[in-house]
């Protein structure tokens, strides 16, 4: 916190909040704290919770989350929302499988395809979003029904077994690096490390913030707002299809059902992670740990001797509190700012 | 315009139709009618309040949630021994009791509604699945399957259809004949204009989206009775398409316009082209795909439409009002 | 129209800085118009190097025409723009801020969820190696850009959450980032507290003394003798006076703003009758406090004051928009809190707001269906509505106000100014009021609509409705009001009978001197600067 400024005193007006605004316009911090809280209450009931074992099963399963919501997050900055990523991670898992049990293409190369899918995917949602002017909700709600159409008529009935696909090609899921930093983990700090950089020390990421912040401010500075968007939305296609191939290497066995209603898991950890659905704010990181937590979440509840049923009412809950959180927070900070002006 | 969509809406109709007949001799049957248009019911029904909520400038995301909780409480109760005349009301309150906390927090608590719905579109999944887990009730009576199944006696008319068409009736009244529909345009048009001219714009809020949770679980009780079973995950994407049909219908997403005639036959051209691409052999699943089109189609040509429009105004001289509010001022008499 | 500029000097050289340095903008027979209204009219004005110019004027005056102008959102349908004697086009805002311009301003453009550090550096962010952005430099920058303003800022964190003021000084920051050899500053202390305004000024000289021009556009006299070396007043579009400020006394400036006729309706005198409504004490926090008046059957009671005094936000508490916090409203007597504008209404209180197009009308409504918008449920109390009652209401009393239309079936978004407003004003006739509210009935509309706007206050206050008229239009509040209320400062300043006032009394109390003092003794160092400098 500033000092009291020279000329009158009032420089240094930063509202400080009671902890728990503190706390909370920390997200990142104070997810992590409640998931060692959270943690710490649950291997009271359930001391299998911190095994080293289970954590690292559960974080590989989230990594794939987290990256899809990282993409997420990015479109959700620019004030805007993308419900289709599920079906294209889905498409992305297909193909991906089918190709390699086919033997179209070596391992690399079905990676490669992969992840060209779902940019080619995510260009498409860009140029409805941007150049058709049709509302994202509705955009890709649209593209959500397309994708998965299309992911079953390449699937039709067939479904890959794991035997179709190349032996080994499962394994990254299931490697840990010097025996104890998985793979997919290390590819999921890998993206958030590259996509904080972006966002953090780039003129697109600065860019990325202003349009979802101010976008008439944002006009009036000569920002690209249509260029930022697509950019997003390609981005977000494109780590889909990231989440897509690793998709395949988790589950090895792959139909065209592949990642049905995980749309609601990924936009829920973006919530949770604190990027607000009014844009402008928040950040990737906080995704991908909202995407951890309810990893977490998901895990623990059998332990504490939940059903699995329990987790989509859990998940709703989440999101409605999360997002009331984001709004008390605001509200106070409003109130301050007009009672600090009234002295 | 509006007036304008709804004769393209017709001419989409009688297209469908005419491809339908083509392609099936089954096709222009009273019996495939009854079909068709039964399985689309549950949709047509929610997409009524859905219609007034997108015209008040909200969404509901959780009504495909709701129908499924309304199944699941209605398979318990039936399981449990409760009858049927007790555990249809109560499945209503319930759907009352969702569309108020959705309303509540939209309205009172100021959130957007597109992130509360889709929060309480996982709640109220994961209550039905709490309620009744994985299994399916369905030793339900034949008196209630006849509302999902049967028909008015002596004719095809399904009992859903004729739901549907005294909701669409009654809905379609309250928002093009009486003030209180006035009252949703405006909010939808000028929510701030609204309330300074003394329009309870919370309370309408509110109740539209009580409407909307009642009305879900309604759906939910006739999918049930159509389905003779009662299960958590009924209604699962039902939301997508109950969207697809009112922004299909005209209704703008962001709100202030729309009509209940519109809504209605664009329930009628959707379920026409499913069965007309069922009896083509084209399976549910690949269906989706032209729902999809049909859906960002549905925005994409109003919006061409209208900018081809103005630009044509534009050349010929442009009767349109500045839109520099400045430029408005009136010719000055002296 | 093209009359030569009458009583402006500002093509006459200045006493200092006339041949070896040119002005920092020279501007010569600048026109705008909007329409049918004469914006500016053949303006000059010179801002020299290291100045800080005063531009003054009423509303409607042309001051923000002029700002919009070197802020390149607006091109002047004629005249010249030199800066530092080079002929210029301003094509754009960013083509004017990469000329050297900046504009602050009263509610600054900047982006809520950035950092202070960032909002400042938008667009042209230190970089590092590899073209990202070097966050370091970005922020010591950034603390010293504020270092030499004078101030200490967390430029860590984020906009939102800052005051108006704080978020001034950062657009103020952001035009010394980018160099600015020009500062305009648009009313920038509307909102600003008097600690606020100090700061601000302190910070304006400095920057003056670092040899920017700075063009401070207010109607708040004080201020500007405070801090202005010279000053300017507009008047209807046109330059009165350019003068520098120690050779003026706030009479004279005053007596420059005001020095218009405007053919207005005649009030017609009306017998007044019981109170109505009696207020005291209210008080709202951070937005007016001790505020207390009756207003009495036919009485019109004028509301003077500049913008944010605190005038619309009464109205707001009075109409159920806003809550109070303290104080009493008396109606016909009785105690009355109203949780809501319908609670209002039913009470019999109507308000006009001072937005027409985001709180009056809701613009692709026709005129029968704003008209009738909030007596829907009085007029279809069976629900159903009955196209031709509805169009007979709107008929009634569109009628009644004249209003210009083909029918009460055309859209309201497709009526004039004026017409828009008399819809408006039907709307709230139709609600058979007792205490009408107007915000700012004339603002945006021609002489002609203005007239028979005045015609029909007139008319509704001999009919026995209690009226409020806010306005910031002098004359009009001078001539329609039986007794006017100025505020300051969220405060009533003054009550000033309709044969006593005259607009120079009005605006004295308005900008914070004493009530009811004869202009004339008041002396030319204004009490602002009387209470001594905060700059150390």
């Amino acid at each position: 916190m500033a000092e009291p400024a020279v000329a009158a005193g009032l420089g240094a007006a930063r509202p400080r909040g009671s902890w728990v605004s503190a706390f909370a316009r920390q997200r990142e911090l104070s997810l992590v704290a409640i998931m060692v809280v959270l943690g710490a209450l649950v291997s009271i009931a359930a001391p299998q919770f911190l095994t080293f074992s289970n954590i690292t099963a559960v974080a590989v399963l989230a990594s794939i989350y987290a990256i899809a919501s990282v993409g997420e997050a990015l479109v959700v900055i620019t004030r805007n929302i993308d419900l289709s990523v599920e079906a294209t991670i889905g498409v992305v898992a297909y193909c991906v499988a089918s190709v390699l049990e086919r033997h179209v293409f070596d391992a690399p190369a079905a990676i490669a395809l992969g992840i060209g899918i779902g940019l080619v995917l995510g260009m498409a949602n860009g140029v409805i979003v941007t150049l058709l002017r049709v509302p994202s909700i509705v955009a890709t709600l649209g593209t959500l029904s397309i994708f998965r159409g299309l992911d079953y008529v390449i699937a039709g009935s067939h479904q890959v077994p794991l035997a179709g696909l190349p032996p080994g090609f499962t394994d990254p899921a299931r490697t840990n690096l010097f025996g104890v930093l998985p793979v997919f983990v290390l590819v999921a700090l890998g993206v958030v490390v590259l996509g904080t950089i972006i966002l953090r020390s780039t003129r697109f990421g600065r860019q990325v913030y202003a349009v979802g912040s101010n976008p008439e401010a944002a006009a009036i500075l000569g920002i690209p707002a249509r260029l930022v968007e697509f950019a997003a939305f390609s981005v977000c296609g494109l780590l889909a299809g990231v989440a897509g191939v690793m998709w395949v290497m988790f589950f090895g066995t792959i139909n065209g059902t592949a990642g049905t209603g995980i749309v609601l898991s990924i936009v829920a950890a973006v919530v949770v992670g604190g990027v607000s659905t009014l844009g402008g704010s928040g950040t990737i990181a906080g995704a991908a740990l909202g995407a951890l937590f309810l990893g977490f979440t998901a895990n623990a509840l059998p332990l504490v001797g939940l059903s699995q049923f329990w987790l989509q009412a859990i998940y709703g809950l989440v999101i409605l509190v999360a997002v009331s959180v984001d709004a008390i927070i605001l509200r106070r900070l409003q109130r301050a700012t007009a009672e600090r002006r009234a002295r | 315009m509006l007036a304008r969509w709804e004769t393209l809406l017709v001419l989409a109709l009688i297209g469908l139709v005419a491809l339908g007949a083509s392609l099936s001799p089954f096709f222009l049957t009273a019996g495939n009618f009854s079909n068709l248009i039964a399985a689309l019911m549950e949709v047509a029904i929610m997409a009524m309040p859905m219609t007034l909520i997108i015209v008040a400038g909200e969404i509901d995301l959780s009504v495909e949630s709701m129908a499924g909780l309304s199944s699941a409480i209605l398979g318990f109760l039936w399981a449990a021994g409760v009858p049927l005349t007790i555990g249809i009301p109560v499945v209503l309150v319930v759907g009352a009791l969702g569309g108020l906390l959705n309303g509540l927090i939209v309205a009172r608590g100021g959130l957007p509604s597109l992130v509360v719905t889709l929060g309480t579109l996982a709640l109220f999944r994961g209550m039905a699945l709490i309620v009744l887990g994985p299994r399916g009730v369905s030793d339900f009576p034949t008196a209630f399957t006849q509302l999902g199944f049967g028909h008015v006696p002596g004719t095809l008319i399904p009992w859903p259809f004729v739901i549907f068409i005294s909701l669409a009736l009654v809905l379609g009244i309250v928002l093009h004949r009486t003030w209180v529909g006035r009252q949703v345009f405006a909010i939808g048009k000028n929510a701030e204009t609204a309330r300074f001219s003394g329009v309870r714009v919370t309370r309408v809020r509110i109740s539209l989206f009580v409407l909307s949770g009642m009305v879900a679980s309604l759906a939910g009780v006739i999918l049930t009775s159509r389905l003779s079973s009662a299960r958590a995950d009924a209604g699962s994407g039902m939301t997508l398409t109950v969207a697809t049909v009112v922004l299909l219908g005209g209704v703008n997403i962001f709100g202030g316009s729309g009509t209940i005639p519109g809504v209605a036959l664009a329930v009628l051209c959707v379920a026409v082209m499913q069965n007309a691409l069922r009896l083509a052999s084209v399976t549910v699943e690949v269906q989706s795909i032209a729902l999809g089109l049909l859906l960002i189609l549905s925005v994409v040509i109003p919006t061409f439409a209208h900018q081809a429009r103005s630009a044509v105004d534009r050349v010929r001289g442009g009767r349109h009002p500045p839109a520099d509010p400045v430029a408005r001022g009136e010719a000055a008499p002296s | 129209m093209t009359m030569l500029p009458t009583a402006a000097p500002s093509t006459s050289p200045e006493p200092d800085g006339t041949t070896a340095v040119p002005p920092r903008i020279q501007l010569r027979g600048i026109s705008k118009r909007f329409a049918a209204t004469q914006a500016l009219a053949d303006v000059s004005l010179d801002l020299l190097q290291g100045e800080v110019h005063g531009l003054v004027g009423e509303n409607g005056a042309g001051k923000s025409t002029l700002v919009k102008i070197l802020a390149g959102v607006h091109q002047p349908d004629g005249g010249t723009i030199r800066l530092d004697g080079e002929e210029t086009q301003i094509h754009g805002p960013a083509h004017s801020r990469s000329l050297g311009i900046a504009v602050v301003h009263q509610e600054p453009r900047l982006f809520p969820d950035l950092t202070v550090a960032e909002n400042v550096f938008i667009g042209h962010a230190p970089t590092g190696r590899f073209g990202s952005i070097d966050w370091g430099g970005t922020r010591s920058r950034a603390e010293g850009l504020f270092r030499e303003l004078g101030v200490q800022v967390d430029v860590g964190a984020p906009v939102r959450g800052l005051s108006m003021a704080d978020q001034q000084l950062i657009e103020i920051a952001k035009s010394l980032s980018l160099e600015a050899r020009v500062l305009i500053l648009d009313e920038p202390t509307a909102s600003l507290s008097a600690h606020e305004v100090d700061r601000l000024f302190t910070i304006v000289r400095r920057l003056r003394d670092r040899g920017v021009s700075i063009l401070f556009v207010s109607h708040r006299l004080d201020e500007v003798f405070a801090l202005c070396d010279r000053a300017t007043v507009f008047r209807d579009g046109r330059h009165v006076v350019t003068m520098a400020t120690g050779a003026l006394t706030t009479a004279d400036l005053v007596r420059h703003m005001v020095g218009r006729t405007v053919s207005l309706f005649p009030k017609v005198e009306t017998p007044i009758g019981d109170v109505l409504l009696e207020v005291s004490g209210l008080a709202r926090v951070g937005e007016f406090r001790e505020v207390g008046f009756t207003v009495r059957a036919g009485e019109i009671v004028g509301f003077a004051g500049l913008v944010g005094a605190g005038r619309t936000e009464v109205a707001r508490v009075l109409f159920g928009i806003d809550q109070r916090d303290g104080g009493e409203v008396r109606l016909h007597g009785q105690p009355v809190r109203f949780a809501s504008p319908s609670a209002a209404m039913h009470a019999g209180i109507a308000y006009l707001p001072e937005d027409r197009h985001q709180e009056g009308l809701v613009g692709d409504f026709t005129i029968a269906q704003n008209v009738t918008l909030p007596i829907l449920p009085r007029l279809f109390p069976r629900l159903l509505m009955r196209a031709s009652a509805e169009r007979r209401v709107a008929h009634e009393f569109t009628h009644q106000l004249n209003v210009r239309m083909t029918g009460v079936d055309q859209l309201v978004g497709a009526l004039s100014g004026g017409n828009q407003q008399k819809v408006v004003l039907a709307k709230w006739l139709a609600s058979r009021p007792r205490i009408l509210i107007l915000d700012e009935p004339t603002r945006g509309i021609d002489i002609g609509a203005k007239v028979e706007v005045h015609r029909i206050i007139s008319e509704l206050a001999a009919s026995g409705l209690g009226i409020i008229l806010i306005s910031s239009d002098l004359p009009e509040v001078l001539a329609m009001s039986d007794r006017i209320l100025v505020f300051h400062e969220g405060r009533i300043t003054a009550e000033i009978s309709h044969d006593q006032a005259t607009q120079e009394r009005v605006m004295f109390a308005a900008t914070g001197n004493l009530a009811g003092d004869d202009p004339s003794p008041v002396p030319g160092v204004p009490s602002h600067e009387a209470g001594g400098p905060v700059d150390g």
